[in-house]
């Protein structure tokens, strides 16, 4: 029985493994180049090179990590901790930025100099 | 007597466990990669990513930790397999891959400082050093891992048990090069263009 299962899983998974690396190189690859040769203006640059990084994500999720074989309770954990990280890092961009305009109304810069000159560190 | 047991149903579940403490990991990484975010812009007077980053030199380090995530595949599979010298190899490779990744990791770490760009001259700096070295920190763990794994393997002869173990640590370094690709993409790429 489970030299039944170990036999199936290697025959899928060196194809899964080499498929995977393929393309997160090409995917590296591509996000350094677009950057190194700033083919769009920054702002659109940001939202492309989030794109691959998560495009990326999903290629090793899959081909390396296997979420979906075996038990669900992978899959569903992993959604859980995804959902906790973007309330996190969403959360607290958000949360910042709204500080930085409600209390001093300046420019980033403008509050930098400010910080340094009252405040020092 | 330690009653050692291989059965396919209580592997899933430790599986599991080791997933979901996989699982608390991105959270802690996710709380780093906020404050990073947060205070990428706050240099104090001091340099920003922009100036400090060698884009080439970080995709080598990128490139030779991917390969090292793939190495661990092949020997992982090997090892179920039974190819057993192909699994120490591949296991020798992968630590060789993750020595080079912390010592060029490590370089830069130190240029950096000795520049009087430590973690100390900026909160931009702080949260960088924070954020890259705890990652550094669990390849550092991981390749002690590794190295008692190559010998137990070794000397006990490729034990279920030590298989099992190979196939938790597999997930662990997978993990560890998908926190790399967000530190890549957001620290390095995203922060060294402004």
């Amino acid at each position: 029985m489970r030299l039944k299962i170990e036999a199936r899983d290697s025959s899928t998974r060196y194809i899964s493994y080499v498929v995977g690396f393929v393309l997160s190189v090409i995917a590296t690859v591509l996000a350094y180049l677009v950057v190194v040769n700033h083919v769009w203006p920054m702002a659109t640059l940001v939202y492309v090179i989030l794109g691959i990084a998560v495009i990326q994500l999903i290629t090793q999720v899959v081909f390396f990590l296997h979420i979906g074989r075996g038990s669900h309770w992978k899959a569903i954990t992993f959604a859980f901790s995804i959902l906790i990280v973007l309330i996190i890092v969403i959360g607290t961009i958000w949360i910042m930025n709204n500080l930085n305009y409600s209390m001093m109304r300046m420019t980033p810069d403008q509050m930098q100099l400010y910080m340094k000159q009252n405040e020092g560190i | 007597m330690k009653q050692v047991t291989n059965d396919p149903v209580v592997q899933e579940k430790k599986t599991l466990g080791f997933w979901i403490y996989l699982m608390t990991d991105c959270v802690l990484f996710a709380g780093l990669f906020a404050t990073f975010a947060v205070l990428h812009t706050s240099t104090f007077g001091g340099p920003s990513g922009a100036k400090l980053f060698d884009l080439p030199f970080v995709l080598v380090e990128t490139m030779i930790l991917l390969t090292s995530s793939f190495t661990i595949g092949l020997a992982i599979l090997g090892g179920a397999r039974g190819f057993k010298k192909q699994t120490l190899v591949w296991l020798i490779v992968t630590f060789a891959l993750g020595a080079a990744f912390l010592t060029l990791e490590l370089t830069e770490f130190s240029h950096l400082v000795a520049d009087g760009n430590g973690w100390d001259r900026s909160a931009f700096l702080s949260s960088f050093f924070t954020l890259v070295g705890t990652h550094g920190l669990h390849i550092t763990i991981g390749l002690l891992w590794l190295l008692v794994m190559i010998v137990r393997l070794w000397k006990f002869n490729f034990r279920q048990t030590d298989l099992n173990r190979l196939a938790l640590f597999g997930l662990f370094w997978h993990f560890l090069d998908i926190v790399w690709i967000f530190i890549f993409s957001i620290v390095y790429l995203i922060g060294g263009l402004s």
